[in-house]
């Protein structure tokens, strides 16, 4: 077992392990994970920034816990996560729930899963983000990404964090949506005034 | 369930993909619909990959419009034709290992009561003729021996239909499959007598060929298993790719069964279930 696994962008191949299983371990409070490696929260918020203004066609997936006002606060931390997107110039595809469709989802409009391949080939999404998923289902998702595609996963988690996704946040919530979105305008003004 | 759940984000409501709009729009989670307003609400169930003319299909469509209260329903299923159906359904669902069904239906049951000790939560397992009679009948017959509070529904096409066309012991004696060429040797389980023997306070056998009394049978169990006791409600569902009939002879031949006598609707119920029964439907008059 290697303790310097990195968790890159694949595709890995068929099966690829799980970053736990390969010695990743989730990131403490006030930590995060940056391709395997544990890192500061705010290094980890401008790398989420640096990845997503430079990638060609990135996508947020926001998931039923964001999707659905089911209790106080989501619909804010939704507009919040939505700004952002909205910052960043990305698209937004839903996880409205976790049913498998058979014969096949619409991957245009929808992001399934259990085969989230789908929509990342058809939409050719180069950098994602995982948001408002429940760990159990962003889990597999993400092996499932890593293993068949070559995009890069990052995951917004408000619980634990997720060792599968290339850039991990924990404890997410409507302030460090907020601040990262700062961040992200922030970086966007150097770059239209050609400064670092 | 708090109705929430059924409440878009205002941020992402333009995302939000037709299907689920339609069904938090005009679904049937909260309001009294059911196999007579099939058409004019949005049903639970969209798409499925079972087969042309498959009668389980008729039924499932049947059970899913009779629910009393979809969002606070959850079904149990098992292995077989119907566990394709159900991760596909907007309603909660649990798929059990093969037979186990009654065992996962009741601790879930028990564990609702307690987590949701002043709301009815409905636990419906639906299984097949396999899950059912053959390779759960222990498990089955026991959550009828301890009076748990669920409904338990056979999908009956009297064979292992996905698996190649197997006698499971609810086909008819006598029967050949493509996985019996030498025919059945031993006759159809009673397995409607064996419920009512075992514990249950209502027992059905009916048909999607007639969708409103099947309707009623679906509710008369669900509501009972809520206070009174374990009902069982058994669909007789012909399947077309191993039984070899068209597949637009589906109705027909369920008619054609019970006019030849080998398919008898029938319903057993205790006395304090129909005095329960005759309180709840006098009240929804």
């Amino acid at each position: 077992m290697s303790q310097e696994y990195q968790v890159l962008a694949g595709p890995e191949g068929y099966l690829p392990p799980a970053a736990a299983v390969m010695g990743v371990e989730l990131p403490k409070t006030g930590e995060a994970l940056v391709e395997g490696s544990l890192v500061s929260d705010t290094e980890a918020l401008h790398k989420i920034a640096d990845k997503l203004l430079s990638a060609k066609n990135p996508f947020f997936f926001p998931g039923p816990l964001l999707l659905w006002a089911w209790k106080a606060g989501v619909a804010e931390r939704a507009q919040a996560v939505r700004d952002l997107a909205d910052a960043v110039g990305a698209g937004v595809i839903p996880m409205p729930d976790y049913r498998p469709k058979y014969p096949m989802i619409n991957p245009a409009i929808e992001i399934n899963p259990n085969h989230p391949n789908l929509t990342i080939w058809h939409n050719k999404i180069d950098v994602c983000v995982f948001v408002g998923v429940h760990c159990h289902y962003a889990n597999i998702a993400l092996k499932i990404i890593r293993g068949g595609t070559s995009c890069y996963t990052i995951a917004l988690c408000g619980e634990a964090g997720h060792e599968d996704a290339m850039i991990s946040l924990r404890d997410v919530n409507l302030a460090k949506i907020q601040e990262l979105t700062a961040i992200v305008m922030d970086k966007k003004r150097q770059i239209a005034g050609g400064g670092k | 369930m708090t109705k929430n759940i059924l409440k878009m984000s205002p941020a992402f409501a333009d995302i939000i993909p037709a299907e689920y709009r339609e069904l938090v729009d005009n679904g049937p989670y909260g309001r009294d619909v059911g196999v007579a307003e099939l058409g004019t609400f949005k049903e639970l169930l969209e798409e499925h990959p079972l087969c042309a003319g498959c009668g389980l299909a008729l039924a499932l469509r049947i059970f899913l419009a009779s629910l009393p209260a979809p969002e606070d329903t959850i079904v149990v299923g098992s292995t077989g034709c119907s566990s394709l159906v159900f991760p596909q359904a907007a309603v909660q669902n649990i798929h059990s290992l093969f037979g186990n069904q009654n065992s996962v239906a009741s601790g879930l049951k028990r564990a609702l009561k307690l987590r949701f000790p002043d709301k009815d939560k409905d636990v419906i397992v639906v299984a097949g003729d396999g899950a059912t009679a053959d390779i759960g009948l222990d498990m089955v017959m026991h959550s009828w021996f301890r009076r748990e509070n669920i409904t338990t529904i056979m999908l009956d096409n009297e064979a292992y239909a996905n698996t190649g066309g197997q006698e499971s012991g609810m086909s008819q004696q006598g029967t050949v499959l493509y996985m019996a060429p030498k025919g059945k040797n031993f006759p159809k389980i009673s397995m409607p007598e064996l419920a009512r023997e075992a514990g249950c306070v209502y027992v059905a056998v009916g048909t999607p060929a007639q969708p409103r009394k099947l309707e009623k049978m679906i509710k008369r169990a669900i509501l009972l298993a809520r206070h009174i006791g374990p009902t069982y409600v058994q669909i007789m569902t012909p399947c077309p790719t191993n039984y070899k009939f068209k597949n637009n002879e589906t109705v027909n031949r369920l008619k054609g069964l019970e006019k030849d006598g080998v398919f008898k609707p029938r319903e057993y119920i205790t006395a304090e279930a129909q005095e329960a029964l005759n309180k709840l439907e006098e009240v929804s008059k």
